[in-house]
């Protein structure tokens, strides 16, 4: 007999718990307010990720055409897992010296572990990150992207 | 009396044998690549072994061609749930050697860091304890709840999870301006929330039967194999380092060390869920305080120890982790060594396995609260 009604209280017990925990689904099913879901892709226009967001490296541009990567290759010494290469070139400037300039900003993003060390080693803040963070592409090749525009040229009083 | 099955056609009893059989390395509840060879009599546990090298990338061989600042970002892919108190005990070691002061700015915002990342990694931990006992719901009420510190973080250091936000002397920025306010709201938020886990796990009589004496350690077993965290503290043994060794900003907080006696499963759900409350009273002093001054200490660019041997250990979630360096006074260590907490956890899993059931090793692996590369650098 004793058995019997422990073996019924602990049945009570175990319904009360649950009743407990469901209580709390059930406040939640009726406050949709409070469900902080997202539904992404279809939020893409709103969605916007934060300032400082890792995204990829990107080498910024002004409207002429020009970026402010004197090829020191900071980046490229500080980078744990050689992402950066600079290919650099000699030209000959208008008053018959020769001067270094970057041919070649080649970044591999498959081999980034986006740990912001190059943007802080640079001395003319020529690189950082962008908030850019869909990097899935159909092949590994198209992830070793040459950073600077075709055409730019380095901008005027930077060195 | 138990009835012994006997053979038909002799009329002995049937003989019994151990057997072995392969636990992962892709099982769900091993959170990774963990292969335990499980040697069973039935479903009764008699031996685990733990195999590791599934996931080696050699993190402390590769330290020693990389320079002080580049090695912090490997620490990430270690334990990559408290990546911040694994980064702070690198870029400790190289200042101790440096012998630079660091700004009370510097320790307060570290030490607020470590603490918020404590609480997101408690939180993931919660929500995947639930579904490895078969409740899904609270995994996702774990995530709801650990995406609001993941964000503070994105906002103020970039990343979400291998944050890289220390730098040897410092900081590498400083914090967002919202990084206060946000850091905030997410207290007052949690502190509504917490109780709600309580009510869906804690109090829960599936919960409480699947969890209360199972996995016993003893407080002897504990020490003698090194068990530390939270783990550690369930069977009484207190080894909290932010208590005994502070660190950081820890000599100016006022917190409780949880310790309990049971040693079983629900002993060490019931001490991090403690350390939660105590993780939020800790942030909530030194929030409103965040001393003025300098993000950062100056220093070359290239970092050189002097010649001699460093040691620091920060208590990180899962417990002691611990950096051992070893300079030549180059621009890389000579030897670095990390001692990894999930490695000394790990090894109590035998003793704690041995005559549980096969369910009940799921369980017991889930409150070690494993994070395999962390094991297995």
């Amino acid at each position: 007999m004793k058995a019997i009604v422990k073996y019924i209280i602990s049945i009570i017990s175990a319904l009360r718990t649950l009743i407990k925990g469901m209580a709390i689904t059930g406040h939640y099913i009726s406050h949709p307010k409070e469900i902080i879901t997202q539904q992404y892709p279809e939020n893409r226009e709103t969605l916007k990720m934060f300032d400082m967001f890792r995204g990829e490296v990107v080498l910024t541009h002004n409207e002429d055409n020009e970026h402010m990567c004197t090829g020191c290759s900071a980046c490229e010494v500080v980078c744990p897992n050689g992402t950066i290469e600079i290919i650099s070139k000699r030209i000959e400037m208008p008053d018959g010296k020769k001067k270094k300039v970057i041919d070649k900003f080649v970044y591999h993003l498959s081999m980034c572990t986006f740990c912001n060390l190059c943007i802080l080693s640079c001395p003319t803040d020529a690189i950082k990150m962008s908030q850019d963070f869909e990097h899935a592409v159909f092949d590994r090749s198209q992830l070793t992207k040459v950073l600077n525009k075709p055409g730019s040229k380095l901008m005027e009083g930077v060195r | 009396m138990e009835e012994i099955a006997t053979n038909k056609n002799t009329g002995k009893p049937l003989e019994t044998q151990e057997y072995f059989i392969n636990m992962g390395p892709q099982h769900p509840s091993t959170h990774g690549v963990l292969r335990l060879l499980l040697t069973l009599e039935g479903e009764i546990i008699h031996n685990v072994e733990p195999h590791l090298g599934y996931i080696h990338r050699s993190i402390e061989k590769m330290c020693e061609k990389d320079s002080y600042t580049q090695i912090i970002h490997l620490t990430d892919r270690m334990d990559y749930l408290s990546s911040h108190m694994n980064n702070e005990a690198v870029s400790l070691a190289v200042e101790q050697g440096l012998e630079v002061e660091i700004p009370d700015r510097v320790k307060v915002i570290r030490t607020i860091i470590s603490e918020l990342t404590r609480l997101s990694s408690h939180q993931l931990w919660w929500g995947v304890f639930g579904m490895d006992l078969g409740a899904i719901t609270s995994f996702l009420y774990g995530f709801r709840d650990r995406e609001m510190i993941i964000d503070i973080f994105e906002e103020t250091c970039g990343a979400r999870l291998t944050m890289n936000y220390n730098v040897p002397g410092g900081l590498m920025f400083d914090i967002h301006p919202n990084f206060q306010k946000g850091t905030k709201a997410f207290v007052t938020h949690f502190k509504k929330k917490l109780p709600e886990y309580d009510q869906l796990l804690t109090e829960n009589v599936i919960f409480e039967l699947r969890t209360k004496g199972v996995g016993v350690l003893s407080k002897e077993d504990a020490i003698s194999f090194g068990v530390t965290g939270p783990t550690g503290r369930a069977s009484g043994f207190s080894n909290d380092i932010r208590k005994h060794n502070p660190y950081s900003a820890y000599t100016q907080v006022d917190f409780n060390e949880v310790l309990r006696e049971e040693g079983d499963s629900y002993a060490r759900y019931k001490v991090r869920i403690q350390e939660m409350w105590e993780s939020m009273s800790i942030i909530e002093q030194l929030i409103d305080n965040i001393p003025e001054g300098d993000y950062k200490v100056k220093t070359k660019a290239v970092i050189k120890l002097p010649k001699g041997e460093y040691y620091q250990k920060v208590e990180t979630a899962r417990g002691e982790f611990g950096v051992y360096i070893i300079s030549e006074g180059g621009k890389s260590p000579y030897r670095l060594k990390f001692r990894s907490p999930g490695f000394s956890n790990l090894s109590a899993l035998n003793r704690m396995a041995k005559g549980a059931k096969i369910a009940d090793l799921v369980v017991i692996m889930s409150t070690l609260d494993l994070v395999i590369p962390d094991i297995d650098r």
